[in-house]
């Protein structure tokens, strides 16, 4: 069946048929459990349900539990909202861009990516929605819903709504994008079931798709027109986050590059993710056949693309402060530099630009220990980057007299957990009881990819 | 024979196969049900004589909705309804309002098509698959003809089929 190529290695390795490749990816949606899935679960579970304590005493105490003050007003709660809503870009970034960019080897990995983006999300809509206290009356206080004020509106004129907007949207719409293309692979497991229970929920999944040659005309044309909606609404995602602090007039926020830098970065952050999901997803479900040394060299040479770019952007800022002649704003970059946050932004100098330049190194970016330990260096890297702009640029206000530190308490430290407890189970469910590869998209290029072109 | 119950199923084993096939069965004047594969074959639809897909065209007039109704609300709540005073800035200006006209957009023209393609599609939860051959899901390319809408004879169209490179021909009767 499959087609070898001369000048090009197949993008799927082991001579697989058609038959095989459902065979291999429904194999761990129809088996029970492995062990080592088990303890990966109950790990996760662990941790959401620590992390719970955390959220259940934020809810009934107040945002006092955490570690803020009034100088330090925005921390860890900011930090994580935009570390996980950059991680979510590069699910959209792998199916939606590498799509129209006609990129066959997305089709390996688009389908856990893609699930990354959307519990991502779920975790970064978890923080503003804490922050807010009393969590009931969000609705009203971020949608424009008539009130008994008046009606008073939103202000639409905030980013902070703008947010609202962006992170819903991109939320629901990656959500379709991943459902649409679910349901020819919940189809193929609906055919294969043997019980009942299975056959009705796959089968009601499914929607009734047999593949029918009209439906795979819509089906892909819809792709695409969502392929080409996803991308700029990815971009400005990010851009409007950025806006959170570019639109204010903090020294150390207010930057014209965030934009482009902040996109960047979450690109990149987001890679680093994937990388570490589907290094452990293909050693535990065995697919080392799908998922090849040549993907992950791919995604490593995206890392050191926009690695890069996230470096330029910061020699770039320091620069610009220090051009711009603003004696507030010099201090804020020298103070982020050399201030007590010096350690913080040390850690994100070397784990942000120094450690993604070793992938230049063929040796380095095709081995697997190396690139999961990056993977995880770069993730924290970029935890640290928002760490450091949100922190550093507030502790030291105008006003020497109120200059303070920030000390994260235990609940920062909880709810964090709890959102990695989320993540980590949503995944784990879903990396069960869904098809990690997308099965129709791989057997498409099954024939094709060896082929010279 | 009544259209829509009985059918003959070609089942083939490549898809460049299937694509020749459904060519030249065309071309000897059979009409084809319809074409089943596990995956989209690239050039299936100009085969089988499909227009494209106008759901593009849905999309745009869903975002274009999107579009014309997140501007006049916002101009409506902010500049009309309760103008507030914010930083000493016009009470409706356009730049600010760029980014939630945007989001609208893209949430309409997104939702709104797939809505449309489900709907166009009969894809519903309780939607049941009519299947021809289980396996077009699996390995299998699988082309159907309903006898009860073509003037040539089984065995002609089952030649027809053999001939064009089917490795197997059955026959699939609905009541």
């Amino acid at each position: 069946m499959q087609v070898s190529s001369p000048i090009r290695e197949p993008l799927i390795h082991g001579g697989k048929t058609l038959h095989d490749v459902s065979e291999d990816i429904c194999k761990q949606v129809e088996a029970t459990p492995s062990k080592s899935w088990m303890i990966g679960f109950v790990i996760a579970l662990a941790g959401l349900s620590i992390g719970a304590i955390s959220v259940g005493t934020l809810l009934w105490e107040g945002v006092g539990v955490w570690g803020l003050n009034k100088t330090v007003d925005w921390a860890w709660d900011i930090t994580n909202f935009v570390w996980w809503v950059g991680i979510g870009h590069a699910g959209t970034l792998i199916s939606a861009v590498l799509l129209l960019f006609r990129q066959k080897w997305r089709m390996s990995i688009n389908r856990a990516a893609e699930a990354m983006t959307i519990f991502a999300v779920i975790c970064a809509a978890m923080f503003p929605a804490f922050h807010m206290g009393r969590l009931w009356l969000g609705f009203y206080w971020a949608l424009p819903l008539p009130n008994t004020f008046g009606s008073l509106w939103v202000n639409f004129n905030s980013p902070l709504l703008w947010d609202v907007f962006a992170i819903s949207t991109y939320f629901t719409v990656s959500l379709v994008f991943w459902y649409v293309g679910l349901i020819p692979d919940f189809a193929t497991i609906r055919d294969r079931a043997t019980n009942k229970v299975s056959k009705a929920i796959y089968g009601g999944l499914a929607m009734g798709w047999v593949g029918g040659a009209k439906h795979w005309s819509r089906y892909e044309s819809i792709s695409l027109i969502l392929a080409g909606l996803a991308t700029p609404l990815v971009l400005s995602v990010h851009t409007i986050v950025s806006m959170d602090f570019a639109t204010s007039i903090i020294p150390g926020w207010h930057t014209t590059i965030f934009p482009p830098y902040f996109v960047a970065g979450a690109i990149f952050s987001g890679f680093a993710m994937v990388l570490t999901l589907m290094l452990v997803t293909r050693r535990v479900f065995h697919l080392e056949e799908y998922v090849t040394i040549q993907h992950i060299e791919l995604m490593n040479i995206i890392i050191i693309v926009t690695g890069s770019i996230v470096g330029i952007a910061y020699i770039t800022e320091f620069f610009i402060a220090w051009y711009s002649g603003v004696p507030g704003e010099q201090y804020a970059f020298i103070n982020r530099a050399t201030g007590p946050y010096w350690w913080a932004y040390a850690t994100m100098m070397t784990s942000n630009v120094i450690s993604p330049q070793l992938f230049w190194i063929k040796k380095i970016r095709t081995s697997i220990v190396s690139t999961f330990i990056l993977s995880i260096i770069v993730n924290i890297g970029m935890w640290f980057e928002r760490f450091v702009i949100i922190v550093s640029s507030l502790h030291r206000d105008y006003l020497p007299s109120s200059w303070a530190m920030f000390y994260p308490t235990k609940h920062d430290v909880g709810v964090y957990l709890f959102s990695f407890g989320f993540f980590f189970t949503a995944y784990l469910l879903f990396s069960k009881f869904f098809p990690v590869i997308n099965i129709a998209e791989v057997k498409s290029i099954l024939k094709s990819d060896g082929e010279k072109k | 024979m009544a259209a829509g119950k009985n059918y003959l199923v070609g089942v083939f084993d490549d898809p460049d196969v299937i694509l020749e096939a459904a060519k030249s069965v065309r071309k000897a004047g059979v009409k084809i049900h319809e074409v089943f594969s596990p995956h989209a074959i690239h050039g299936i639809d100009d085969a089988l004589g499909y227009k494209m897909s106008r759901l593009p065209i849905a999309s745009f007039l869903f975002g274009i909705t999107g579009t014309t109704l997140a501007l006049f609300t916002l101009t409506w709540m902010m500049g009309y309804d309760w103008p507030m005073i914010i930083g000493g800035k016009n009470f409706a200006s356009l730049p600010p309002f760029i980014p939630v006209t945007f989001e609208f957009t893209v949430l309409l023209a997104a939702h709104g098509m797939v809505l449309t393609f489900f709907v166009v599609s009969d894809l519903k939860p309780w939607g049941k698959p009519k299947r021809f051959d289980i396996r077009c899901t699996d390995d299998k390319y699988i082309m159907a003809i309903d006898l009860g809408e073509n003037q040539k004879d089984k065995n002609e169209i089952n030649k027809l089929l053999s001939e064009s490179g089917a490795s197997e021909v059955n026959e699939k009767n609905f009541d």
